[in-house]
């Protein structure tokens, strides 16, 4: 029996570094000499260099990496706020203070984001190059917010149904107001939920593609374009390509880490807790 | 919005919210419209800016997807009825960006359940150092696809200097055999790109499976091993049943996402040799070939099978949903 755990614990383990290897091995990677990142057979041991991230930042003469980075910051940051300042009172008015087909609603947002965004592609270019919205960072901002929306909604109700109703009636019985109520008795059950909820969006907006890359141009240019750049081969490029993807990665892999207990429930849209 | 103590608040998964008492019918009833009006105020707003961001170039893809409209030539643009769809299925490349997008969903989605299975329930035991697999196991769902993609594309799968070769070829040496130097993503290009992306869903359906593992009624199992149940027959009968909806749900889900999948076909073989999927070929009609109503109609395709399975999905988070309801 005991052989048995410890071969399952070793499993478990080898499993998690099976898929763990080809980012370590990418950190690695962006720590190596460009001829070291290129070497066959794999160097593991080669002397450790800042260099591709020297390149990455643009100390080296290549492309500026801010003014995408901070258009991606822009971009997930305005959308999350707008994405919780709408989800919030439509939660609200889905668990606490219910319309009468709550159900029916919550489930118009869940469709939405079954909907392939691919469909609604066209259009939006079309619309946007007629009043001259292209390669406009708040453009983004709305679609992102709209491609959240359904998630967060979906996120805050299941946290907001957990905040028990005796709770909120004994605080009413008092004679406490909604606002108090809200602020005194939900608010502090629901918060690390709405951080969760936060995190999430800001993860899928950060990572988006498809909309940044056909709607923008060179100005709000976002980071997940800018690294589109290492699609094709640059002879000796694998370390600042390394570099840059660990970079680009970090907020994201932080905000993942950060939200990694209520991530399961946010990517399940609340169906899983 | 009213006093909060007039009428307490129904809450949670109760029931609708009752009518206000009546005074004098006329004035009764206008009360009860604007409080109706008055708890509907604050899910007005992210309604109608969802109908508008997205239902409405919806019905905008479908009007172009009826007529034929090149944007390089602009003043032939003309209503062709479905014109547009017989191109799409007449055409084999189109046809075959059908078939690629069923059958790497279909792979990714099978392949990552599996996977995810067998590390959720490595997982699920009690271990030193549990915390930290999971933590890192889950990193490879945290890249940014570009990155992920770029990774298996450049570090891992590069013919001369990527990390597989090489790996081979070392193990080569050990064992005394000679490694092909292969160009997997040339030889193999839909494989590389589903490899990708099962490497980054794996953790993903792992997540869900986990939850599902970690809510199994624990003294029902107590009771079978009582009665002399063997682990095998423990999974069979116990933790399967109870993992069906949350396979069901992570098979949904996974192809939702993977059907609309960009990132790794743009990205790791620019949709050539075979590797275009539907939502690829709606980019390339409408960015590069500029055929505004064949990328429509190609679009429509995909909302039609993205409904089907969403139908479904929809129905399993309901019932998901509305086991939560009655338990709470």
């Amino acid at each position: 029996m005991r052989i048995k755990n410890a071969s399952l614990t070793l499993g478990a383990w080898l499993a998690g570094m099976v898929f763990f290897l080809p980012v370590a091995w990418m950190v690695l990677t962006s720590f190596h000499s460009e001829s070291d990142a290129a070497s066959n057979p794999p160097a593991f041991t080669a002397p450790l260099t800042l260099d591709g991230y020297r390149e990455f930042f643009g100390t080296g003469g290549g492309p500026d990496p801010w003014p995408p980075l901070i258009n991606s910051l822009t971009a997930s940051l305005a959308s999350t706020v707008l994405v919780l300042l709408l989800a919030l009172p439509a939660a609200y008015a889905l668990t606490i203070r219910p319309v009468r087909a709550w159900r029916d609603v919550l489930f118009f947002f869940l469709s939405t984001k079954m909907l392939p965004v691919i469909a609604g592609l066209l259009p939006v270019y079309l619309f946007a190059r007629e009043i001259g919205f292209l390669d406009n960072i708040w453009l983004l901002v709305i679609l992102y917010t709209s491609m959240n929306l359904p998630i967060a909604v979906w996120m805050l109700q299941s946290f907001l149904a957990e905040v028990p109703v005796s709770v909120i009636e004994a605080a009413q019985l008092d004679g406490a107001r909604l606002p108090v109520v809200l602020g005194r008795v939900v608010a502090p059950v629901v918060l690390p939920g709405i951080v969760a909820t936060a995190l999430i969006c800001f993860i899928f907006s950060w990572n988006e593609l498809l909309f940044a890359r056909v709607l923008t141009g060179v100005t709000a240019e976002t980071a997940p374009v800018f690294l589109t750049r290492f699609i094709t081969s640059q002879g000796l490029f694998l370390a600042q390509l390394s570099a840059a993807s660990i970079a680009i990665s970090l907020p994201v892999l932080a905000a993942g880490f950060a939200a990694q207990d209520k991530l399961v429930q946010g990517l399940s849209l609340g169906a899983v807790k | 919005m009213t006093s909060a103590t007039t009428k307490a608040a129904p809450g949670g998964q109760g029931a609708p919210p009752r009518p206000g008492a009546r005074t004098a019918p006329g004035q009764g009833r206008r009360a009860n419209r604007a409080k109706a009006w008055a708890t509907r105020a604050p899910l007005l707003p992210a309604l109608i800016f969802l109908i508008v961001v997205t239902q409405l170039p919806f019905v905008a893809t479908l009007v172009i997807s009826l007529f034929d409209w090149n944007a390089l030539y602009p003043d032939d643009r003309a209503f062709t009825g479905f014109g547009n769809y017989d191109t799409v299925l007449g055409d084999a490349d189109l046809r075959g960006a059908v078939v690629t997008t069923a059958v790497l969903t279909a792979t990714v989605v099978l392949v990552s359940l599996l996977l995810g299975l067998g590390l959720a329930l490595l997982l699920d035991r009690k271990f030193a150092g549990r915390g930290f697999v999971r933590t890192i196991t889950i990193t490879p769902f945290l890249l940014v696809p570009v990155a992920a993609a770029l990774l298996w594309k450049h570090i891992l799968f590069n013919p001369e200097y990527g990390l597989l070769n090489g790996l081979l070829a070392q193990l080569g040496d050990i064992f005394g055999f000679t490694a092909p130097e292969r160009d997997w993503i040339s030889e193999m290009p839909l494989v590389a790109v589903e490899a990708a992306l099962i490497w980054q869903w794996t953790p993903f359906m792992m997540l869900i499976l986990l939850a599902g593992l970690q809510s199994r009624p624990l003294e029902l199992y107590e009771a079978a091993r009582l009665d002399g149940a063997s682990n095998w027959q423990l999974f069979r009968h116990l933790t399967l049943p109870h993992l069906r909806r949350y396979l069901e749900l992570g098979a949904l889900l996974g192809s939702i996402y993977i059907v609309q999948h960009f990132d790794a076909v743009f990205t790791i073989t620019g949709g050539s040799l075979g590797t275009a999927n539907l939502p690829y070929v709606v980019y390339q009609e409408f960015y590069a070939a500029q055929e505004y109503g064949v990328a429509s109609a190609a679009g429509v395709l995909v909302v039609i099978g993205s409904l089907l399975i969403a139908t479904l999905a929809l129905r399993v988070v309901s019932s998901l949903f509305r086991e939560e309801g009655s338990r709470a």
